[in-house]
């Protein structure tokens, strides 16, 4: 039965797509329809392996049949099969976009380069979310990676060069921060498997290697998921790619990141209970709060929209890295909402940033003057998907804060609390400026005529947008899945 | 048979096909919604009609008991007034907003639990802030954002209480809330807000004169009853709002008294009335309760009337400051007549509505021994008789000539002005079926010799006082309002402690204002140079400058850790 293959079907499919697009280079629309093709396929295999787990638990694949702390062994449980879900639900969206959208936005000659290294980072994401095997995770971390540095350089502006260059920089200081880390693991405990790490550790769990190692984890998984001060790759990064790449990569290279540091604190170091261990907590909160408040002032004063939009997704990864903090259910529940929600409502806003530059050529604030009128569709997808990144009730950003704030009130912090919703208000004043600019400032003289984005731009952003509001008011499935997630990494341990 | 037809979805269901009809159509559309809406409530059954769960939560949509069946009356006549009035307006957006608004106002009232509460009371701020947006001038622009981030605000301070009072209880069910926890407090602030409490009303009088001239009939009936009907649901008895509401209706004369524009007295006025209601709720005995309920019902027809009194005026003349008119009963004498009605309303005629509602409250406040608060109430009825009773017919009617001529309103102006005026006549003359609906049993005559003695008496003789000076003519037309309360109260001595009030808290409140003003530039300035572009939070680093970073975090990173 091939469905007991899925596993690593997951992963096969689109790398050994990822050559064909290669070969088919001459003709873009055959690469486009790989692409597609595969990424479609991930999303069913991926729905059907989430079904599997909630119907009868953990699923482990052996790699070749090796047994597995020797062999690499695929472990399917519910947490990686939400953030498998997410992945893939996102690329099968941003496939069809990508067509019109990347057309216009990447040279010609290189429009093969995009979808070739649209199918490895597919393959190379899905990989670290699937892989029970810390060391195949570093493998598959440095495929999503460089195949994102490439698909960040496709854009045409010159600055996605040096944008590429420090991304580069940046994400490689922070995989070898992580395969030190690994590799600090390996000398104390013998193993690359996470469940035998995670057997092994608590009986070293007080030496300096160990707590060293812990170190290089964070900082190297910190840099790959853009905790604030270690964002500084992104901004630039997600500016000048090409739409379709920033929409894919913000809603899920970050979410994936921020996967690997749930793994490695509730389930490699699960057994340790690094969470009482005086500073991991404390320095986990006050870098999550200070992203969220300085990503959403810097967001304020942006002029480009991409680019505010970026800063926002440091705050926003702020309120995830604040879930995780609380390292109780409620709270890693949230912050768990809150990575499928955020990618939802990011990869809508993103869209709708290439349905603007498709006609206008342009992602400035001050160039959307008067858009509210002309391309009403576009913007009034940007309107519902802000008022979801605000938190409104009756879309998913309200849903996720709620568990947040819920959990603070849990511990008795009141001042986190206070502080999450403070933040969000901050979220108002620049989705705002721009929705200001686009309704209430009238079209420049002797603008060009512009009309609304084509039908195939516009049907998977409001897909997302649609998404968007579906599961701010039935959140029940997507609680139900984190919840039961979190309680098996907190609970499940004890 | 009875209905469970949530009613607000009328109104939703009205707005959409408001939205992409026009003209006749859409005429008939609107005035079909609030009637429909009425059809609906007569079959309207009781008890929780539509419940469903969200998350954990049971949430009551639809809950009818006689508290909110009462408020849910009154709005469906304001909406049905509101629409009427503005029947001739051709803009779509302020027609859906109205509605919306008042769709939203009415989902509250039937919100059984706290949860759903919340979100009629954000949708009442987002559909309303469109009727002052509509108006579609500089100021008006500013001052609706301003009302909507107030507006806002006080549902997320709702949210917090509804928050920290369900992890007290374990319970969102609106009941009775009470101040025994922080909860109850912020929940307090929240209702507080919206209902234009002392320190917490400015939002009020900036916004409601602000408004297009038929969008302040819908503002001036829904947001303050709606939080008047939330106290009264979740804080009846509770002391502090007594002296809350004392304060309500005694500060704002002070303010109406020098105001010009009368659509601004006006919005004074109804903190002054909201606060006899706040008064009844805080006194929380039964009489109180129903002075307080029954006042609301016809305090929001009334008040009704004479928005749109000021609004046929300012539809007409394109003026409201008191200065600017006057002589307009030659040009607009139904209108005229129907100000003077709700005028005679608000001031609490015999055989008006403001008459058999209003004094409830205060006997009530007699009855329980309250003998400060009943005077300063006492001072409130005469403020309220002198600025809305004498000053807004007045300067806008009579006074002197202002020379303007101008057409009498449009018929629908009219009709929806006859609508409340025949209202408030017949509550006046015949309250009996208003008793039958106010949540307890009544057993309270308006109608004895002492009641109706007292209250002509203080009429008539400002009544003469006024016909004295006005034919002596020892005052410009224009002063006689100020004189004739002077006579009544404080003669000369009110104009000139209202100076020196002024004059003390003027330069302490502008002293705070400035430091205040002073202080948020400061830290907006420290925000925008370490966030601004080319803060050194978002300017772009040279890469050796970021990696170096990355580096000193894992040293700190690595200290912390070795040190624990």
């Amino acid at each position: 039965m091939i469905s007991v293959h899925f596993p690593v079907l997951l992963v096969l499919v689109p790398l050994i797509a990822a050559p064909i697009c290669l070969l088919l280079r001459p003709l873009p629309g055959a690469t486009w329809a790989i692409a597609t093709a595969a990424s479609w396929f991930c999303l069913y295999v991926t729905v059907s392996l989430l079904f599997r787990v909630l119907d009868s638990g953990t699923i482990s694949y052996l790699l070749g049949n090796w047994a597995a702390p020797w062999g690499i062994e695929y472990r399917i449980d519910l947490l990686n099969a939400f953030v498998l879900v997410i992945i893939a639900a996102i690329g099968a969206v941003v496939m069809p976009y990508a067509r019109a959208s990347v057309t216009r936005e990447v040279s010609p000659r290189r429009i093969y380069l995009f979808y070739t290294m649209f199918c490895l980072n597919l393959a190379g994401l899905l990989g670290i979310a699937a892989t029970g095997d810390a060391f195949n995770l570093f493998v598959f971390l440095e495929i999503s990676a460089f195949s994102g540095y490439t698909l960040i350089s496709l854009g045409r502006d010159r600055r996605a060069l040096t944008a590429t260059y420090r991304y580069v920089l940046m994400g490689t200081v922070g995989a070898t921060f992580y395969v030190i880390g690994i590799g600090m693991l390996y000398m104390m405990t013998g193993t690359l498997n996470m469940m035998d790490l995670a057997a092994r550790i608590p009986a070293v769990a007080q030496t300096r290697t160990i707590h060293a190692a812990l170190a290089f984890l964070t900082v190297g998984v910190g840099l790959k998921l853009a905790m604030f001060p270690l964002h500084t790759w992104l901004p630039n990064a997600y500016t000048f790619a090409p739409s379709a790449v920033t929409a894919f990569l913000a809603s899920t290279a970050t979410k994936v990141a921020v996967y690997v540091l749930i793994r490695m604190y509730f389930t490699v170091f699960g057994g340790a209970e690094i969470f009482e261990m005086f500073p991991v907590r404390e320095t986990l909160m006050v870098l999550a709060l200070a992203g969220m408040f300085a990503g959403s002032f810097v967001a304020i004063f942006q002029e480009n929209c991409k680019r505010m939009l970026a800063y926002s997704s440091v705050a926003q990864v702020g309120y995830m890295v604040l879930g995780i903090s609380f390292a109780t259910v409620t709270g890693l529940a949230g912050g768990m909402i809150h990575l499928f929600n955020h990618a939802l409502m990011k990869c809508a806003l993103f869209l709708v940033m290439g349905c603007i530059f498709y006609r206008i050529s342009s992602v400035k604030i001050a160039d959307m003057a008067g858009l509210g009128k002309r391309m009403p569709l576009t913007m009034a997808a940007f309107v519902v998907a802000g008022l979801s990144l605000i938190g409104v009730p009756a879309t998913v950003g309200f849903v996720s804060k709620w568990y947040l704030v819920l959990a603070a009130l849990e511990k008795g912090w009141w001042p986190i609390a206070a502080l999450i919703v403070a933040s969000s208000l901050l979220a108002v004043i620049y989705i705002w400026r721009v929705v200001e600019v686009a309704y209430f400032r009238p079209v420049p003289e002797g603008a060009p005529e512009v009309t609304e984005a084509p039908l195939s731009l516009l049907v998977p952003t409001w897909i997302m947008v649609l998404a968007s509001v579906y599961f701010g008011i039935d959140a029940s499935r997507t609680f139900e899945v984190a919840h039961a997630a979190a309680t098996l990494l907190i609970g499940g341990g004890k | 048979m009875t209905s469970s037809l949530a009613p607000f979805l009328i109104f939703y269901v009205g707005a959409g096909l408001a939205a992409i009809t026009r003209g006749r159509l859409r005429q008939v559309l609107l005035l079909a919604v609030p009637l429909v809406g009425g059809l609906n409530l007569f079959y309207l059954g009781r008890g929780d009609l539509v419940t469903f769960g969200l998350f954990d939560y049971d949430l009551i949509l639809l809950r009818v008991d006689k508290l909110s069946f009462l408020f849910s009356i009154v709005f469906h006549i304001a909406a049905f007034l509101g629409i009427l009035f503005a029947l001739h307006v051709k803009d779509t957006t302020q027609h859906v907003s109205g509605i919306l608004y008042a769709g939203s106002s009415i989902g509250a009232l039937f919100a059984g639990d706290l949860i759903t509460l919340f979100i009629f009371w954000e949708m009442t701020a987002i559909t309303s802030v469109f009727l002052i947006l509509a108006r579609k001038s500089a100021t008006s622009q500013a001052t609706g954002m301003r009302y909507l981030i107030i507006q806002v605000m006080s549902g997320v301070i709702l949210l917090a209480g509804v928050l920290v009072r369900y992890q007290q209880t374990g319970s969102v069910e609106f009941t009775f809330i009470g101040l025994d926890g922080p909860g109850g407090a912020l929940i307090l602030l929240a209702f507080g807000i919206k209902a234009a409490f002392p320190l917490l009303h400015s939002w009020l009088v900036d916004a409601y004169p602000e408004a297009t001239p038929t969008g302040t009939i819908f503002l001036s009936a829904f947001t303050t009853k709606l939080a008047v009907y939330a106290l009264a649901r979740g804080f009846p008895g509770t002391e502090i709002l007594i002296y809350i509401g004392a304060t309500m209706t005694a500060f704002p004369i002070f303010y109406a008294v020098i105001e010009n524009d009368l659509r601004k007295v006006l919005s004074y006025s109804l903190i002054n009335q909201v606060g006899f209601m706040v008064t009844g709720i805080g006194i929380g005995t039964t009489l109180a309760l129903n002075g307080a309920v029954s006042h609301a019902f016809a305090h929001i027809i009334y008040k009704a009337l004479l928005f749109m009194s000021m609004g046929a005026v300012m539809f007409r003349t394109g003026k409201i400051n008191g200065t600017d008119l006057g002589g307009l009963y030659k040009s607009m004498p139904l209108t005229s007549i129907f100000c003077i009605i709700g005028a005679a309303s608000i001031s609490a005629f015999p055989l008006f509505s403001g008459f058999v509602a209003k004094s409830m409250v205060l006997a009530a406040a007699v009855e329980e021994g309250h003998p400060i608060v009943w005077m300063v109430l006492l001072f409130a009825s005469a403020g309220v008789f002198h600025h809305s009773g004498i000053k807004i017919p007045f300067f806008a009617f009579f006074a002197h000539d202002s020379g303007i001529r101008c057409k009498e309103a449009p018929f629908n102006m009219l009709a929806a002005m006859f609508v409340a005026a025949f209202l408030c006549i017949a509550i006046g003359i015949y309250p009996a079926p208003l008793y039958a609906l106010l949540p307890a049993a009544v057993n309270f005559d308006p109608y004895t010799a002492g009641h109706v003695l007292a209250q002509a008496q203080l009429l008539f003789f400002s009544a003469l006082a006024f016909t004295y000076l006005k034919l002596s003519g020892l005052y410009p037309p224009e002063m006689v309002g100020i004189n004739v309360d002077a006579e009544w109260s404080y003669r000369r001595l009110l104009p000139s402690a209202v100076r020196a009030f002024i004059a003390t808290f003027g330069p302490i409140d502008h002293a705070v204002r400035h430091l205040a003003m002073r202080g948020t530039q400061r830290v907006i300035v420290w925000i925008f140079r370490h966030h601004g572009p080319e803060g050194v939070l978002a300017a772009t680093m040279p890469s050796g400058a970021m990696v170096l970073g990355v580096v000193s975090v894992l040293a700190v990173f690595l200290v912390l850790y070795f040190v624990s």
